[in-house]
């Protein structure tokens, strides 16, 4: 394996995560809803994941336990916030709260267990060429999957009409609801995809990233997949950019830190950071398109008059 | 009327029966307190702990009872937890992290009849012990191993914050190593956490990336090693026996090993004879242990295991001069051994390190 060879490889295990959470909260977030869940979600997902694949012996089994988990977690987010009509910032932190909290629980004997690892798809011949074949055709499935979300929830959202209903939703609830689209049913929809995918990066982490389970495992990334939506100013094509540019910086930072270059490791863990405040900032001063993005509605309670 | 009388006869004859329970308090068992930082299933070091105070119940039976609190967030909710141990008559109580340190003080303050130990702290006082391992020692033992086993010659340390416990393990370890092998190599990658098996895996992903063979660790996840594991490399497991994790990659484990000194401590106690100390112990104490050496060749293990007598037995000491810094000064001269003091707050690489220590 050539030294940039590992690079690339270990770039896409650190971004794959943030992309599977950050694409299904772009999704959530276009029809209007904030969920600041994500963390717990992912947490639960990782737990639920882990703790299947543990009894079973199947990982894919476990990939399916935390997409249920994540999608458990988001209908309880769903039914306080549009049901109940609750506010969704104090919803969405307290689903992160209960999350860690019952994924604690969950996990308690599950802890300090091998795990069962998703194995490489491995495609027979072109996963040899030389390079190429690792990156492209040697990933777990998840991988492919990450992938995949983008270029399908981007047509989604641009191009069809269940999109342009999302976007309607998001930008305006009262129209969409007097032209007769019911907007609590599409944010359960948007909500329960948004649960799906934070709960598979949540299975991504404790499945194929470092396959075991430890309390608060998914340590923050919720919260930077929160943070990259933002980022991409919801665009979903953006988000894979902004996921993979945060996993480059990082990893780069690490491979900085073990050649030896004299930055101090506190700076060099700190500049995904920076480096995302500065591409937020150069993106905000476009107003007209982060204005066309950005759903209108979002964080707004509907609540339909009778 | 005849049943006021029977519940009054049978109160009576319950509080006799209390009574009598009350004169047998004498030799009531000491309840011996512990507070965790982590949960004890974290396979590392809270659970090392938990085996102290499990040591401590099989040692002493019946003379004693145990109580734990796990998961105590270091700060304002350890005074709390540590309180609550207080008030249900705990007579001995280790708070396990250095972030208890100012929250054991304060209790022992307010209890001064319940005695205090501490782990890894440097505040004492009339009812508060303070104690913690030598696990640099071990550290010199896998830099030996790591030199042997090592083709490349370069090893990869996963480190967490740049402090003297840390920066100490790195140059035991790589002294360790240049006792078997001058020129070998150690990089070092810092991930500012404790705990974030993802970011360890990550660094040690690029260490291996970089050339490493070899991957150790001071950071609480199992992580690092699995890596080695899937990758091909071999490692040691950190505070526990991480073998069924990586069951082709550990070399061995520092172990750390609090049970004779929890005993010890729980007996002084039992007898009087307990006094306010400030423990350093290693090998020699107990306090650190090696696991099993496994997937190695014969005569690295032979050497190993002499290393790990001589250091038990006080022949020698890992940090014995000649030593020099990174940039080549001399910090210990042949003959002599570095003090205690400077071991304990020690903030400079030995020279071979491919590293800028974080300030």
């Amino acid at each position: 394996m050539t030294g940039l060879e590992a690079v690339i490889l270990t770039i896409i295990t650190a971004s794959t995560p943030l992309l599977l959470a950050a694409i299904g909260e772009l999704v959530v977030e276009r029809s209007g809803v904030l969920n600041l869940g994500v963390e717990g979600m992912m947490v639960v997902g990782a737990v639920c994941g882990f703790a299947t694949a543990y009894t079973t012996g199947s990982p894919y089994l476990g990939v399916l336990a935390g997409i249920l988990a994540g999608m458990a977690m988001s209908l309880l987010f769903g039914f306080l916030t549009q049901t109940l009509a609750t506010n969704q910032v104090a919803s969405g932190l307290a689903l992160t709260l209960l999350g860690l909290g019952l994924s604690g629980l969950i996990g308690e004997s599950f802890t300090g267990l091998p795990g069962v690892k998703l194995q490489p798809i491995d495609i027979p011949v072109l996963s040899e060429i030389p390079f190429l074949g690792p990156i492209l055709f040697g990933q777990d499935i998840l991988v492919y999957i990450s992938v995949a979300l983008v270029f399908v929830v981007s047509h989604v959202m641009a191009r069809t009409r269940t999109g342009l209903v999302i976007r309607a939703v998001g930008d305006n609830h009262h129209s969409a609801h007097a032209l007769g689209y019911n907007v609590i049913a599409v944010r359960y929809g948007c909500i329960l995809f948004g649960g799906a995918c934070a709960g598979l990066s949540g299975a991504y982490l404790s499945l194929a990233y470092t396959p075991q389970w430890i309390e608060n495992m998914t340590s923050g990334r919720g919260w930077i997949a929160l943070a990259l939506v933002v980022f991409a100013t919801w665009i979903a094509r953006r988000v894979l950019i902004g996921a993979y540019l945060f996993g480059t910086v990082w990893i780069m930072g690490l491979y900085a830190q073990a050649l030896g270059i004299g930055i101090p490791s506190q700076v060099l863990s700190s500049f995904p950071y920076l480096i995302t405040i500065l591409v937020l900032v150069l993106i905000s001063r476009n107003r007209t398109l982060t204005k066309i993005n950005t759903p209108a509605c979002i964080g707004q309670t509907f609540v339909p008059d009778r | 009327m005849r049943k006021i009388l029977k519940l009054a006869v049978a109160t009576a004859l319950l509080a006799a029966g209390a009574m009598t329970a009350g004169a047998a308090n004498a030799a009531d068992p000491l309840k011996v307190g512990f507070i965790y930082v982590g949960p004890i299933g974290d396979h590392g070091w809270s659970y090392q702990h938990d085996q102290g105070r499990l040591a401590i119940e099989a040692a002493l039976g019946d003379k004693v009872e145990t109580v734990y609190v796990e998961k105590v967030a270091e700060g304002p909710d350890a005074e709390r937890a540590i309180t609550r141990l207080a008030r249900q008559g705990a007579g001995l109580i280790f708070t396990t992290s250095f972030g208890f340190m100012e929250q054991t003080l304060a209790v022992a303050k307010k209890f001064p009849d319940i005695k205090f130990e501490h782990a890894t702290g440097y505040k004492r006082a009339d009812n508060v012990s303070t104690y913690s391992a030598r696990f640099y020692e071990g550290r010199y033992v896998i830099g030996q191993i790591a030199a042997k086993m090592s083709k490349s010659g370069i090893a990869g340390y996963v480190a967490s914050f740049p402090i003297p416990e840390v920066v100490r393990g790195i140059n035991a370890f790589l002294l360790g190593a240049q006792s078997v092998n001058p020129d070998f190599k150690l990089k070092v990658v810092w991930v500012n956490s404790w705990f974030d098996p993802g970011k360890e895996a990550d660094a040690a992903k690029v260490l291996i990336g970089q050339g490493a063979d070899i991957i150790t660790q001071h950071t609480d996840s199992t992580a690092p090693l699995q890596i080695a594991e899937e990758q091909g490399v071999v490692g040691f497991g950190q505070a526990s026996n991480m073998i069924k994790f990586a069951p082709k990659a550990q070399l061995t484990a520092i172990v750390d090993d609090w049970s004779t000194y929890y005993i010890d401590r729980t007996k002084a106690v039992l007898d009087g004879t307990w006094t306010s100390t400030d423990t350093w112990g290693g090998m020699g104490a107990k306090m650190v242990g090696m696991s099993e050496y496994t997937n190695m060749p014969d005569d690295v293990k032979a050497m190993a295991m002499e290393t790990q007598a001589k250091i038990t037995s006080g022949a020698f000491h890992p940090f014995a001069g000649p030593i020099y810094k990174q940039d080549g000064e001399l910090a210990v001269a042949e003959g002599a051994v570095l003090n205690d003091g400077t071991l304990a707050g020690m903030n400079w690489y030995v020279k071979g390190v491919d590293d800028t220590l974080p300030q």
